[in-house]
């Protein structure tokens, strides 16, 4: 018998206006000591699903049709006092974050004694050694002394592994992870999946992971559902659903992936995502507003030049020089970015990237080193009217589409604000045109200007972040992370965007990314930062075939298998 | 993935017109749902036309000192013994209508309330967007004003202000210039509340990328505090006005009671209040207890208002 059987599942929200299916007719099976993967973007009901089977919905969901079965007892009808029994004792969770799914008040061992006393009939004593146990279990390493610490005393993926100790209190039958490993770093992730992997065999657990990361699926799963839009449409072993997709769906999501492999000159486009309006027409840049910003003056040399360049912040802060703390989030960095190439840098989180983005945009003052951008040293320069001169020709696209965008204002305001502060426009028809050419430009449609920006979707909105960035005619465009809060074929469809637009506009980017797989599609030539340090830089294909420095090599190995993609994409 | 996953965007409908959206709007909705929140909104509308229209409901003219009989003094309620019809509520011991006495009260009441309030509002919100986006010293040097000024209750800065002015002006014409001492020592002393909520709000939304992609382009920092962030923390400042609305009404009639308000020839409900006080033990209850009355359910209905908003301007709660 199955441990969960989900038949004709249909969940629905009643709203005030019309009611939204989240899931619809969705059935599946999952085995004991089996993983399966439940795959899908953004709003397309994967984590519904998870939590109807745990009977978390949100209000005001409900479960309109179908049936829940857990080891043949049927769950989806239970009473929210048997409900509560059931859930860590019978089914665990695993959340996405591991830095808010723990109480920071609470010990190790008293999150873990407490859950497991509510669950098994063991005496304070007992737990305490089952606690214990689980750590070990879940690769602690001096587990008998980090039992009393308090979760802030462990990192990111030990905390991750305290969360998997916690679901595994009771022993249960299910285990349902929502995007475990989300919010870890590339090493950390490998680790997290490996223990997933090798827990789900031993225990004999069932396992069901809700993701959004292709390479998480291949890793880990031995089936896979897809969702699109509520809908399951396609259920099968993970060879056969990645190497050989049967769904149009499918196969589109697959050929979005970045490859980590081989550098393709396009991503596919996606067609079943229509979310792009094509461009009227290719603009020719003799005429076109954006073609103007020739009138720059040809640079010798590299056109950004970062030597020695150092930030370190204050952490704690005091009167007395000696009781200050600091923390060096980058360490004498240089490096040079020639004119009309797409340098990368590539990190984990706190190596220091974003900061460098930060420092060449002057969000941040350097404490130490200079950046000398087309000649000019940016960190001497005072007067404004010159700063200004050099912010028109830099600009910034920011990671989250979400808050980058004021929320109080219509689009054409936020594409037009730049346009008119440089003074770039004679009139506000020609401002009004200009930012109607740019909106278009992006694949957004010139009508776009008079909505808000939350009536947009995330790739959307940074289409409009970047018909921003452009609003200046910049020549040099930092990119920190463009795509990471993006689905993969929302992200396929944007770093297409950025790439036509370089080579239209022979722009010269900065691309920051963690995905080595983004990187090798995107840049020329690549950094690779740590810990605030310059470990290496490569050619962008030489990096990928013969990777200099240990750490590189380090990061190379732990990027999620993708040879069941690739196998599928060549095909 | 929640309810909010739900597609609407792109959409190639014409924009509906204003007053549509505002009547289909989640604002409006909450609003008519809550049968409290209409009550409230009706009664404070109720009281706004009534101070409005005071000239021409109100049955007599309190200024009108040529109106006025002393042999009219202390007449009791038209209901009780020797009440009489003209004066449906009594009269104080001037002999002036109760009635006419509210409804000219309440207009002073409201416009030193209104007034009050954005004068706070002005200056809370301009030191807590600079004091939030600037940051550091200036960050501390006027949060420290604000700490200071929040350990004095606003009653005694009134007095104070109320105090040093005479001090310093001598005795000045009282009708014109009490109406102004009053505005100001009620925003002295209420802006505090406004700074703070948006100084907190600030150093959220000044971190947001939104913020750092204004300063990449390089818009000077006046225009990003008002074009950019104050659009967006205005949404608590909402709230906390119109609960200090009836808040900045009660200290008034609290100043008015003690004799630093308005004078007693421009009566507020505090005023009349005051009054009625010294005559509460002799039996002359009705000269209090209506102005109080009046003042109260003002003051219910302002707050209840105040609360719906705050709810169903909170996100969260929706």
């Amino acid at each position: 018998m199955s441990v969960l059987s989900i038949n004709n599942l249909t969940v629905r929200f009643p709203g005030r206006k019309s009611t939204f299916t989240a899931v619809e007719d969705v059935s599946l099976t999952l085995e004991a000591g089996k993983i399966l993967g439940v795959v899908g973007e953004s709003g397309a009901g994967k984590s519904t699903v998870g939590n109807a089977v745990i009977g978390l919905l949100q209000e005001p969901g409900r479960i309109t049709a179908g049936e829940i079965r857990l080891d043949g007892d049927r769950i989806d009808q239970m009473p929210e006092a048997s409900l509560r029994k059931l859930r860590g004792k019978r089914i665990g969770m695993i959340f996405q974050d591991p830095l808010t799914s723990l109480d920071p008040l609470q010990t190790i061992e008293a999150q873990l004694v407490e859950t497991i006393r509510v669950h098994l009939p063991l005496s304070p004593a007992q737990a305490r050694e089952r606690a214990l146990e689980l750590l070990k279990a879940v690769g602690i390493p001096g587990a008998e002394d980090r039992l009393s610490q308090y979760p802030h005393q462990f990192s990111g993926g030990m905390r991750q592994r305290v969360v998997i100790a916690l679901a595994l209190c009771a022993e249960p039958e299910l285990i349902i992870a929502d995007e475990p490993t989300t919010a870890l770093d590339v090493s950390i992730q490998a680790q997290i999946l490996d223990l997933l992997r090798k827990l789900c065999r031993e225990r004999n657990v069932a396992m069901m992971v809700i993701t959004h990361d292709m390479g998480v699926i291949a890793e880990l799963t031995d089936q896979v559902a897809v969702m699109y839009r509520g809908k399951l449409v396609e259920l099968g072993p993970t060879a056969q659903v990645l190497g050989h997709p049967s769904h149009a769906y499918t196969k589109s999501l697959i050929s979005a992936v970045p490859r980590p492999d081989i550098k393709v000159e396009r991503f596919p486009s996606v067609s079943y995502i229509e979310e792009e309006t094509p461009p009227s027409s290719a603009i020719d840049l003799s005429t076109h507003w954006l073609g103007k910003t020739r009138s720059h003056e040809p640079v010798t040399g590299p056109l950004l030049s970062l030597s020695d360049l150092s930030m370190r912040f204050e952490t704690r802060s005091s009167v007395f020089p000696s009781r200050r703390r600091y923390f060096d989030a980058v360490k004498s960095v240089s490096f040079d970015i020639r004119e009309g190439e797409t340098f990368g840098l590539v990190g984990e989180s706190g190596s220091g990237k974003s900061t460098i983005a930060r420092l060449i945009t002057g969000l941040y003052h350097p404490t130490g080193g200079s950046i000398r951008f087309a000649g000019q040293d940016l960190t001497a320069l005072k007067e404004r009217k010159q700063i200004l001169a050099m912010r028109r020709q830099m600009q910034m696209i920011f990671q989250d589409p979400f808050s980058s965008l004021n929320a109080r204002m219509r689009v054409s305001a936020i594409v037009a604000e730049p346009i008119r502060l440089h003074r770039l426009a004679s009139s506000n028809a020609e401002v009004a045109q200009i930012v109607a050419d740019l909106l278009d430009h992006v694949g957004l449609g010139a009508a776009a200007g008079d909505k808000f920006p939350h009536e947009f979707s995330g790739g959307q909105r940074q289409r409009i972040s970047i018909a921003r960035a452009l609003a200046t005619r910049p020549r040099f465009l930092v990119c920190d992370e463009p795509t990471s809060a993006l689905d993969v074929s929302i992200q396929a469809q944007i770093l297409n965007l950025l790439k036509d637009l370089q080579q239209e506009l022979g722009l010269t980017m900065l691309f920051i990314s963690h995905d080595l797989a983004v990187i090798r599609q995107m840049c020329d030539r690549v950094a690779v930062m740590r810990n605030g340090e310059l470990c290496e830089l490569a050619d962008c294909e030489g990096l990928f075939t013969s990777p200099g420095h240990a750490y590189t090599r380090q990061l190379l190995t732990l990027m999620p298998s993708m040879e069941l993609l690739a196998a599928s994409q060549q095909g | 993935m929640g309810p909010s996953g739900q597609d609407q965007t792109s959409s190639a409908a014409p924009a509906p017109s204003v007053l549509r959206r505002v009547l289909d709007s989640d604002l409006t909705h909450s609003f008519l749902r809550s049968k409290v929140t209409v009550a409230a909104a009706t009664g404070t509308l109720l009281f706004v036309l009534a101070a409005i229209l005071a000239p021409m409901i109100a049955p007599h003219d309190p200024f009108d000192l040529a109106g006025l009989s002393i042999m009219d003094a202390r007449i009791p309620p038209v209901w009780m013994e020797y009440g009489e019809p003209r004066f449906l509520l009594g009269t104080d011991d001037q002999g002036r209508d109760l009635l006419s006495g509210i409804l000219y009260g309440l207009r002073i009441s409201l416009i030193v309330g209104i007034c009050s309030v954005f004068a706070a509002a002005a200056i809370g919100i301009s030191l807590g967007l600079v004091a939030g986006y600037a940051g550091g010293k200036i960050d501390a040097l006027i949060m420290r004003i604000a700490d200071v000024q929040l350990t004095f209750p606003a009653i005694l800065i009134a007095l104070l202000i109320d105090g040093a002015v005479r001090g310093i002006f001598g005795n000045l014409d009282r009708e014109i210039f009490s109406f102004w001492i009053l505005i100001c020592s009620l925003a002295l002393s209420f802006w505090v509340q406004y700074a703070r909520t948006v100084r907190s709000s600030t150093l959220v939304e000044k971190n947001k990328e939104y913020v750092q992609a204004a300063r990449v382009i390089g818009i000077p920092s006046v225009i990003i505090m008002i074009r950019h962030i104050l659009p967006n923390v205005l949404g608590p400042v909402f709230v906390i006005a119109t609960i200090n609305l009836a808040l900045a009404i009660v200290t008034e009639a609290t100043l008015s009671f003690l004799g630093v308000g308005m004078p007693s020839t421009q009566p507020s409900l505090g005023t009349l209040i005051s009054i009625g006080n010294d005559f509460l033990y002799s039996g002359e209850w009705w000269i209090a207890i209506f102005p109080g009355v009046a003042l109260a359910v003002l003051v219910l209905n302002v707050n209840l208002l105040g609360d719906w908003l705050r709810d169903a301007l909170n996100p969260k709660l929706r």
